[in-house]
């Protein structure tokens, strides 16, 4: 038979002055745990919120991102008139080239410079990516050297503002607007025409085709179509799969997290066993009363095993809470695929809190497993003996 | 040379102990705590343990309970030989045979009174309701049904030890152990205590086996033995 469970709970509050060191750290190491898989969460969320599951990327083979693929305009010319691609009206094939472009640009407050991802974008390929708004100013108008920035880089990057121009290439590049891409990959980008990007970075192929097939069926025969085509060398997949596959960025990171929290566990168990070794030898009396009252080694080393689990509970939950502080919370980072500034916000999912609240209780539950089991192992008469 | 205290009563002693040893090994040199003790105590007996300090007494009360065990010889509690039960057997056996009352109370800091006389009821299987009624009489009989939901630092040191007293009898055990239980108390609780532990004896049957230095706490038994140098002597 189990002690009561509000044996454990109540000891573990009733000494909370010598048990807040054990809390404060624990909740540290989850805090830095559930921060950093929180990074990865957002970047992660970032690419995987990107793309419509109707449209199909096309990518140079063997590129593994768009802004390193190129893509012949014969190749666009060939695959235009591809009968499983969608039609307007008019009977224009759904099909946007894209130009990308990276430019090194200076941020704000002489914070140094970073890559910034341009993309020559199409009327068609704005209509493919309706994620994509407009929250400030107005679109671009083809051929007057204007550009529209994603309103998350603007508050990042010098000459972002409304009006303000920064050079590149051959030209200089007016904004006239900025524009918010929803949480997805677009809050990365910069958008300009198409054609005039390829005059400007005097660019004869394109990076990227985004096409939109008729229906389900046509798209799995257009990807396969493609693919098995030796003349193109080309690489076809559902936008959404491309986006969701871009995650390298969080991988490091995520590694890190986990690298982290198994080195800060370490000293976390240490100070649990600590406070644990503290508890148990202020109790050891109490230990051997239990005893002679008739409880087991077991149910003295289980009641120690809930008082340490609770006690990293709490820690865990305080951890979550400083963590859950900087959910949402915009930032950015090289992405390892592009080499670019990518924009990402704070992501505190709730299973990243369970994570968090398990791993704090794995690490009170090992952090006194030993002062637990030394304690149910002394001999009743020396405990009842202990002072 | 052993000297034997018989019962008087013809029935069979609660308590039969027989050639008790006790050696302590204390670097290179054994102590012996105990020194072929034989001792018959019979049911109902309010039993007084006294000598000096050292003597053994304490040790003897502890192998009686089933909390320690001799290096040789036979104690009977009941018939059943406690010295050969296990460590689990002994935890099952003591909680249900024996109630014990130390000197410094030995309650649970954060557990309430109530809470604290439960406790070895947590070990029977007995429902909530059944246990209820157990811990209030019991916390009657020693007349602190009104501080049920005090924690041990809300009472008095004798107000404290009666809980203990609670506790030790809400198993309802045949004995009842108790390490100078008036050690810590004024006199006037002392005196409280020992007459509840005398009516346990006198009125409710129960077996009482006290350690005591004091002789005015002795005077409450029905017998008293003394040991010294872990004898008995008279």
């Amino acid at each position: 038979m189990a002690l009561p469970v509000r044996y454990s709970f109540r000891n573990a509050l009733v000494r909370w002055r010598s048990t807040l060191a054990t809390v404060l750290g624990i909740a540290l190491v989850v805090f830095v745990f559930v921060l950093l898989q929180s990074l990865a969460a957002g970047i992660e969320k970032s690419s995987g919120n990107t793309g419509d599951p109707r449209n199909i990327l096309v990518v140079r083979k063997g590129a593994t991102a768009e802004s390193a693929s190129l893509i012949s305009r014969e190749n666009f010319q060939q695959i235009q008139y591809f009968e499983e691609i969608a039609r307007t009206e008019r009977g224009e094939p759904i099909i946007s080239a894209d130009v990308l472009v990276l430019i090194n640009l200076p941020r704000r407050n002489n914070g140094g410079e970073a890559n910034v991802l341009l993309r020559g974008v199409t009327p068609r390929g704005m209509e493919l990516r309706p994620q994509v708004s407009l929250v400030a100013g107005r679109w671009f108008t083809p051929g007057k050297r204007e550009v529209v920035v994603s309103a998350k880089l603007a508050r990042r990057f010098a000459n972002f503002d409304l009006g303000e121009s920064f050079r590149s290439g051959s030209a200089q590049l007016t904004v006239v607007g900025w524009l918010d891409g929803g949480g997805s990959a677009f809050d990365s980008e910069c958008w300009l025409d198409a054609d005039e990007a390829r005059a400007i970075f005097e660019r004869d192929m394109y990076s990227s085709f985004l096409i939109r097939p008729k229906d389900k069926v046509s798209g799995t025969n257009l990807i396969a179509r493609i693919e098995n085509d030796r003349r193109f060398k080309l690489k076809a997949e559902k936008e959404v799969e491309y986006y969701r596959k871009q995650t390298m960025t969080a991988a490091p990171i995520k590694w890190l997290g986990g690298f982290l929290a198994v080195m800060m566990s370490v000293g976390a168990v240490f100070a649990a066993m600590n406070t644990m070794y503290a508890a148990v030898g202020a109790r050891t009396r109490e230990i051997g009363t239990l005893r002679v009252l008739g409880f087991r080694r077991r149910a003295v080393v289980v009641a120690l095993l809930i008082e340490g689990g609770f006690l990293a509970f709490l820690g865990g939950g305080l951890g979550c809470a400083l963590a859950f502080y900087w959910n949402g919370y915009t930032t950015a980072t090289l992405g390892f695929e592009t080499f670019s500034e990518i924009v990402f916000q704070f992501r505190v999912t709730p299973l990243l809190v369970i994570e968090g609240l398990f791993f704090a209780v794995i690490v009170g539950v090992i952090g006194t497993l030993l002062p637990a089991v030394r304690a149910s192992r002394l001999p009743v008469i020396v405990a009842l003996k202990s002072v | 040379m052993f000297v034997r205290f018989m019962a008087a009563e013809a029935e069979e002693p609660i308590v039969q102990i027989r050639e008790l040893f006790k050696v302590y090994q204390q670097g290179e040199i054994n102590v012996t705590a105990l020194n072929g003790i034989s001792l018959d105590i019979a049911r109902g007996e309010f039993l007084t343990l006294m000598g000096p300090s050292g003597s053994g007494k304490s040790t003897l009360l502890h192998i009686i309970a089933g909390v320690d065990r001799p290096s040789s010889g036979s104690c009977h509690v009941q018939g059943i030989d406690v010295t050969a039960l296990n460590e689990s057997e002994l935890a099952d056996w003591r909680n249900h045979n024996v109630g014990f009352v130390f000197q410094t109370f030995n309650l649970i800091p954060v557990l309430t009174a109530y809470e604290n006389v439960e406790l070895p009821l947590l070990l029977t299987r007995l429902s909530s309701g059944e246990r209820r009624r157990q811990v209030q009489t019991a916390l009657e009989l020693v007349g602190l049904a009104d501080r049920q939901h005090h924690l041990p630092r809300q009472l008095s040191g004798g107000q404290e030890q009666r809980v203990a007293i609670a506790r030790a009898l809400v198993t309802d055990p045949s004995l009842i152990v108790a390490d100078e239980p008036t050690g810590n108390l004024d006199s006037h609780s002392a005196q409280d205590v020992l007459t509840i532990l005398q009516s346990l004896s006198r009125s409710a049957g129960k077996t009482v086996i006290m350690v005591t230095h004091d002789p005015k706490a002795a005077a409450y038994g029905s017998r008293s033995v003394h040991l010294e140098k872990g004898e008995l002597s008279n």
